[in-house]
Order: C-alpha cells, then sequence, then structure tokens
C-alpha cells in the first residue's frame, strides 16, 4: 500500500529525490548504524551517483546526512563546511560496481573511538532508500520501518530468543531477513517493526549470549 | 481500499455517499495507523511547506551548474509591467511554475509532489487560485488529499518516475494531480475529477525525459510550466462538461504502457533529445570538468570486498 505523503513529499531540499533527498538518508542511515557523527568517511559513488553526484548535490547530501540533517535541511548546501567544523575528514571516489543499482554508495566510516562500519546502500526513488551490504553481508532493509540490525553468531536459537523478546514486549515484526557469510560465521539478522522497540528492550536483547552486537534505526517521525 | 482505480474510487465514494478527499483521508487512518488530526494536521504541514516554499523564491538564485535561475521574477516583472496574452492569473501561474522549478534546483525545501523535477506544477496553480479566491485552508487541505488519490493511481497503475515512464510520467502526473485539484476546488464532482485527470494525462501522453547534463534543471523547470498550464486547461474542459472519450483508468494504463515502451534514452538517461543536442552536450562536458573534484577507483583498491545482489522489484519513484 503506497504512503500518499511519498506521493505528495516528502519535503525536501531539491533537486532530486533520489539524489538528493535519498543520499541525506543514506548518509543518515549510515551515521545511526555507526552510532554517531564520524570521524573520518570514504565514500565511493556509482553509477548515475557518480556521473550526476556533483550538480545534484549527491556528495553535500550524503555529508549533511552523516552530520545528522533531515532531507529539509536547508544546510544540506553548506554541509561541507559544518564537516570540517565537526571534525570530520571525508574523501569521495567513483567506483564500478557489478550488479548495483544506478544510485548506489559505499561508505566506509570510522568513528571517534576508532570502530568502522561499511555499508553500501542505494537510493531507489521518491527519497526512499535501501542498504544492501553491511560489513560484507549482504542485506536487505529500507529505514521505512523501525529496524533492528543484530549481528550474532550463526547459531540456532538466537532468533527465537529475539522474536520472543519482542513479541512480549508487544512490538510486531513487519519483515525480518537472515543472512550470514558463512555456516556458523557471523549472521545477520533485519528485523522491521511496526513499533517503536523501547530501550529498556534493546538493553535486554544486547545482553543474550550469542548476541554479538546490536544497531536500532528508529524511522523519521512524521 | 487501495488506491489502484479511479473508477473504483469513484464508484466507492458515491456508494457511501463520501467525497473522494474523505476516502483518501480515511485510508490513510488506516493505512499509517494515525488519527484522523493527525492525517490532516500532516497534510497541513505539507501545504504550508508548499506555500513558504513558494514565498521564499529568489530570482537572484543560481542552480549548481548555473543554467537556472532568476526566470520566475523575470516573468513577474513582464506582467508586472505589460498585459499579458493569457492575462494576469495565468501569468502568475507560469511565474509559480517557473519559481518552484528554480527552488528546487537551486537546492531550496520544496514538496515533491509527486517528484522533486515536477514539483512545481501543484503549487503553481494552487497557491494563485488559493490566494485569488480567498479558499479557506481546510478545502486546500481536501483539495490535496484528492491529488493524493490520483498520485497513488498513477503509481500503481502506471508510473510517476521519469526514469520508468518519462516525463509524461512526472510532470504529466503533477499535471493530473493539479486539474483534479482545481476541478475539486471549483465544485466539479467526481465524474468530473476523473474527466480532468483523463485529459490532462492524454494530453501530455508521450512526453519524454531528456535532462541536459542528467540535472533537473533543463527542460524540467519550464516543463512545470506546461503542466500547470495543461491542468487549468483540463480542469475547465471537465467543469464545462467536456468529456474524456477514454475513460480515466484507460487513459493511465496507457500511459503506463508508452512509458514501457519508450527507448531508454528518453527515460531520464540523458542519452537522447534535449540532452544530445550540441548545446545539450557542450553543458555535460563543462559539468564534467566540475566532477573532477571526485578522484576514479577500481574494486581492487576498495578496502573490502564487494559483492552486490540489488533485490528485484524495487518500487520506482
Amino acid at each position: 500500500m503506497i504512503d500518499i505523503f511519498d506521493i505528495l513529499g516528502p519535503v525536501m531540499v531539491g533537486p532530486s529525490s533520489s539524489h538528493t533527498a535519498g543520499a541525506v538518508r543514506i548518509g543518515a542511515m549510515g551515521r545511526t548504524l555507526l552510532g554517531g557523527t564520524p570521524k573520518k568517511a570514504r565514500i565511493h559513488l556509482h553509477g548515475s551517483f557518480a556521473e550526476t553526484g556533483v550538480g545534484h548535490g549527491t556528495d553535500k547530501a550524503l555529508i549533511a546526512g552523516l552530520l545528522g540533517m533531515k532531507p529539509d535541511d536547508l544546510e544540506i548546501p553548506n554541509s561541507f563546511a559544518h564537516a570540517e567544523e565537526q571534525g570530520l575528514e571525508f574523501t569521495f571516489d567513483e567506483v564500478t560496481l557489478k550488479n548495483a543499482h544506478p544510485n548506489t554508495a559505499v561508505l566506509e566510516l570510522t568513528a571517534a573511538d576508532g570502530h568502522t562500519l561499511n555499508m553500501q546502500a542505494c537510493s531507489i526513488g521518491g527519497g526512499q532508500i535501501r542498504v544492501t551490504m553491511l560489513d560484507g553481508v549482504a542485506v536487505s532493509f529500507t529505514g521505512a520501518y523501525n529496524t533492528l540490525i543484530i549481528h550474532n553468531k550463526d547459531d540456532r536459537g538466537h532468533i527465537a530468543d529475539v522474536t520472543t523478546t519482542l513479541s512480549r514486549a508487544r512490538v510486531n515484526i513487519a519483515n525480518m531477513s537472515l543472512s550470514r557469510n558463512a555456516r556458523g560465521g557471523n549472521a545477520i539478522m533485519i528485523i522491521e517493526t511496526d513499533e517503536k522497540v523501547p530501550p529498556v528492550v534493546l538493553q535486554f536483547l544486547k545482553e543474550f549470549a550469542g548476541i554479538i552486537h546490536l544497531t536500532y534505526y528508529e524511522k523519521e517521525d512524521d | 481500499m487501495d488506491l489502484d482505480s479511479m473508477q473504483r474510487i469513484l464508484e466507492h465514494s458515491l456508494e457511501k455517499n463520501k467525497p473522494i478527499w474523505e476516502i483518501v483521508l480515511e485510508e490513510d487512518m488506516e493505512n499509517r495507523m494515525v488519527t484522523r488530526e493527525a492525517s490532516m494536521e500532516k497534510m497541513r504541514r505539507t501545504w504550508r511547506a508548499m506555500v513558504d516554499s513558494a514565498d521564499s523564491y529568489s530570482g537572484e538564485r543560481r542552480s549548481l551548474s548555473g543554467l537556472v535561475g532568476g526566470d520566475g521574477e523575470r516573468m513577474r516583472l513582464y506582467y508586472a509591467a505589460h498585459e499579458s496574452i493569457g492575462g494576469s492569473f495565468t501569468a502568475e501561474v507560469m511565474a509559480s511554475a517557473l519559481a518552484m522549478g528554480e527552488n528546487n534546483a537551486c537546492m531550496k525545501r520544496i514538496v515533491a509532489a509527486p517528484t522533486a523535477g515536477s514539483c512545481g506544477v501543484m503549487p503553481a496553480v494552487l497557491i494563485p487560485l488559493w490566494r485569488k479566491e480567498s479558499i479557506p485552508e481546510d478545502m486546500m487541505l481536501q483539495a490535496l488529499y484528492v491529488t493524493c488519490a490520483i498520485g497513488s493511481v498513477i503509481a500503481t497503475r502506471a508510473s510517476i518516475s521519469g526514469a520508468a515512464g518519462g516525463c509524461q510520467a512526472e510532470v504529466g502526473a503533477a499535471s493530473a494531480m493539479a486539474a483534479g485539484a482545481l476541478t475539486y476546488l471549483h465544485g466539479g464532482t467526481g465524474e468530473q475529477i476523473c474527466h480532468a485527470v483523463a485529459i490532462s494525462i492524454k494530453n501530455l501522453l508521450g512526453l519524454v525525459c531528456d535532462p541536459v547534463a542528467g540535472l533537473v534543471e533543463v527542460p524540467c523547470v519550464k516543463r512545470n510550466v506546461i503542466g500547470a498550464m495543461n491542468a487549468i486547461a483540463a480542469a475547465d474542459m471537465a467543469l464545462a462538461g467536456v468529456e474524456s472519450r477514454i475513460p480515466v483508468d484507460e487513459v493511465i494504463d496507457a500511459m503506463g504502457d508508452v512509458g514501457r515502451r519508450l527507448p531508454v534514452e528518453f527515460r531520464e538517461t540523458a542519452l537522447g533529445g534535449l540532452a544530445v543536442t550540441p548545446t545539450g552536450r557542450e553543458v555535460k562536458e563543462r559539468m564534467m570538468k566540475n566532477r573532477k573534484r571526485h578522484r576514479t577507483l577500481t574494486i581492487k583498491d576498495m578496502r573490502w570486498k564487494v559483492a552486490v545482489p540489488t533485490p528485484p522489484g524495487d518500487p520506482a519513484k
């Protein structure tokens, strides 16, 4: 079912919903998954993002997102200056990826404490995005829902732990996907929920054995 | 109900004895699990964002490429000093369409309606009419719900994306939404709204998306003007009792069909039409020089391995 405010909306800074608004959202997703403003960002642009990114302000929009701006922030065109103020170092380059959506960016982010995040995401139209790869594991989620990204050991029982906890907390799962890099290796659980996941539930989930890392993305408010 | 057929929305509206806007409002409440007030409030914010954007226009600004800017103001100066051919209302509509398109190209805040490239069409007809006729804000919100019905049906049955269906899908959809809103605001019936939508889409059928240098600038800004003027024509015809001989859903399906069969060169790729004229190519060359601030690297240079399954069926807008 189409959200009517995707038809009439989003309210955004121009010029292109996919090249600008979507790019801000990709940056913002990277920031959330990293857990704050990165110290360093190496950004690789593919396809139309590389071809027409400068003219559409795609580069400025990605940095704006990394700094926590929303797609309607009038400061997006000045994001490079804000990045300098906030101590975010960044580089852009162009890359050709196989089988990637034309509007794809790869973000290699480093946080102040040194931990890193590698994320590949594409802008699929109308300002909507899809994350396609996280730290080398293929995933698929859009940020249109509240999203739990759980890195766990590929072992039995972890999924049941998580889903039971959510069910008890009266959080309904809208979509769920599982991926892993190898049998018995690292797995990623992506759980999209209708309701917001309360902080106490997030804390509880983090403490399960076998849950290596948990990140929570709360969808943009209306 | 799914908003996937104008005919069904119309029948539903007649059966339930409810206006189209109210059906869309109820649909939004159910879909997003929000109250009536919350839905109306979001629509009000959307409307005010449109008005704020229109009012914040400045003719001084230029786009990143330098191709776009100042035409909205040029148009206003012209009709203030001269009797314009179509009269001052249509001149203001044209100026408003140019101004909003320029706001978008200059990285100012706009409302995608339904897309950023076509964001000038709806406000260009709605804001001048609202001001000229002192229409209550709540009625403008109702008209916006009507436009959401139209846009949703087009997005479901055809497309509202230039990359998927050409400009007929973007400016065409915006024009149809605007035509429906105008017809509603002037007391048109549900049937008349459907005819206005059908007529407006038919008039723009086949319009290609051929942006110079791939930017939302040339010819996009001026195409917003034709979308707005076409909406006025379609609404006036429908209100006069002129009917579309082809039913509205069939027209939308035809637009989808034409879009799918448009060569890829005419679907936002900047490989055809105005984009490949000698002047269009020159502009692109110039932009490529700016691009130099990015370094080119190969996959090997990247620190982590990339294998990229793109999931099928991405909803394109």
